[in-house]
């Protein structure tokens, strides 16, 4: 079941520094809502203490209601900027540990992920160790791995960042009816407008640490079609600028 | 294997022993130490003691392998206990470590003859040097890896609803694995030195009982014999943890 993500008055800092302020932010289910801000504002730390790895200085968060960090960790998947494969595990075990976390027999649980392995391109890879997988490959048994937990938020932090341009615009034309599908609410951390503005419904863009939200943009991933379609007709151009200029704007000294 | 892996010591121990067996049997080494030449024994002479009192010798080398493998077994149990009991607690390693360390600086050879006198001529005084001294470099090495687990990859499994249990034998122990047996191979290098000690100081078998008759009847063939076995014993125990590392820790 989606749930809904909500943020309330959130203020966060390390010792003296202050890393966000006081920010509001409300996801409904099944929304998609991109962050999107500089390196340093905040944004990672942000998703942590929506899955309960962390709590905040001040505020609260709460999903579907829920404001308990045990909570929160049971209702979100966390996908961390490096994808984190356990390296003595083959694509399909990896991809299969939160079934297993869970409960699963080991069989179970693999059967469970196989399926996304087909579903998701990745049949024949079952048995390949992480080191034999491309960086595009890793990162899709890394979606894989969070989807499969089943659960009904996930927080992506900078998924496709340690990737190259041309294996960037694949996995987003992939990811996109992924999340889709996955019907969950996600709360997307990335520094990449275009990668904003063609996954997410809404945008919000934040200024440099201490984080803050300045402007909120509604995003292309209702349009549907083609990617490279979508990324280069008129109204995404504008939003691309709208973005940018937003950005840069908060840079600026 | 393949022969680059085992040809190059070969050559090298070969070489070494024909240096030995030209410079011994040719009494050149006795002449430079100025010493009988029965005190000088050649390669050949010490493979020729080794070959007529094998029965002898061998039933020297089962009690010392024995002493050997319980010992080693205690410390591997020992050490990778205390690692664990470190790991899950900071309070207790911050307690406990000093004392690991402090393991170390016993001076076995001292400590060896008290404990004959406190556990008897058995097995348990030679078991306990061994143990002590292959303690450290697995607890230390263990805890090492341990420590060097990936935080991110905890938080990953954690938000994947892992128990703390699962993280540690899903994440933990085979990250630490690699230095487990790092510590397992120094250990096994060193538990042969301790075995040694223990029969030292006071034993009615075992190779270093042997030695040290030998080396009080000026019988330094079969002295060097007995320090040869002692070397397989250790270089045969190294390859056995080498091998099992290679079969469990597939990934590196």
């Amino acid at each position: 079941m989606p749930a809904t993500v909500a943020a309330r008055g959130l203020n966060h800092s390390f010792g003296s520094l202050d890393v966000l302020v006081d920010l509001d932010l409300e996801a409904a289910p099944g929304e998609v809502v991109a962050l999107l801000g500089p390196s340093g504002c905040g944004k990672s730390t942000f998703l942590e203490i929506v899955c309960g790895l962390a709590s905040p200085s001040g505020g609260s968060v709460t999903i579907a209601g829920d404001g308990t960090e045990a909570g929160r960790l049971a209702a979100c998947a966390w996908m961390p900027q490096r994808d984190c494969l356990l390296p003595w595990y083959s694509a399909l075990d990896n991809a299969a540990l939160a079934p297993r976390n869970q409960g699963l027999s080991r069989s179970e649980a693999r059967a469970r992920a196989a399926e996304s392995f087909e579903h998701f391109g990745l049949d024949g890879f079952e048995s390949a160790m992480p080191d034999e997988l491309s960086g595009g490959m890793r990162q899709r048994v890394a979606f894989i791995r969070t989807l499969v937990s089943g659960k009904p938020v996930l927080l992506l932090d900078e998924p496709l960042a340690a990737l190259d341009a041309i294996t960037r615009a694949e996995l987003q034309a992939w990811l996109a009816p992924v999340l889709a599908e996955s019907g969950a609410t996600v709360l997307l951390v990335t520094h990449d407008v275009e990668e904003a503005g063609f996954m997410a419904d809404r945008i919000v863009v934040l200024s440099p640490r201490p984080g803050r939200i300045v402007a909120e943009f509604e995003g292309a991933r209702g349009a549907g079609g083609d990617r490279a379609e979508v990324v280069s007709s008129p109204s995404f151009n504008a939003l691309r600028e709208n973005l940018l200029e937003t950005l840069l704007a908060g840079v600026a000294p | 294997m393949k022969a680059r892996t085992w040809l190059p010591p070969l050559v090298l121990l070969a070489l070494l022993c024909g240096l030995w067996q030209v410079a011994a049997s040719s009494g050149f080494m006795a002449d430079v130490l100025g010493l009988e030449s029965f005190l000088v024994p050649s390669p050949s002479e010490i493979a020729d003691v080794l070959w007529t009192d094998r029965v002898l010798i061998l039933q020297n080398a089962v009690p010392t392998l024995v002493e050997i493998l319980a010992g080693f077994g205690l410390a591997l149990a020992a050490g990778l206990g205390v690692a664990v009991l470190f790991r899950g607690s900071d309070l207790v390693r911050r307690a406990g470590y000093p004392l690991v360390v402090a393991s170390q600086t016993i001076p076995v050879i001292v400590i060896a003859p008290i404990l004959v006198v406190w556990f008897g001529y058995g097995i348990w005084p030679k078991l306990l040097i061994i143990a002590l001294i292959c303690f450290f470099p697995i607890a230390v090495n263990t805890l090492d890896g341990l420590r060097s687990t990936d935080p991110e990859a905890v938080r990953m499994m954690r938000s994947l609803d892992a128990s703390r249990a699962q993280v540690f034998r899903r994440v933990e122990v085979p990250t630490a694995l690699p230095s487990v047996f790092t510590g397992a191979r120094i250990a096994a290098a060193v538990a042969v030195i301790g075995a040694v000690f223990g029969e030292w100081a006071g034993s009615e078998e075992g190779l270093g009982h042997l030695i040290l008759q030998d080396n009080a009847q000026l019988m330094t063939a079969r002295m060097f014999a007995s320090v040869f076995v002692l070397s397989v014993i250790a270089i045969g125990l190294y390859a056995l943890i080498a091998l099992l590392e290679r079969a469990i820790v597939r990934w590196r």
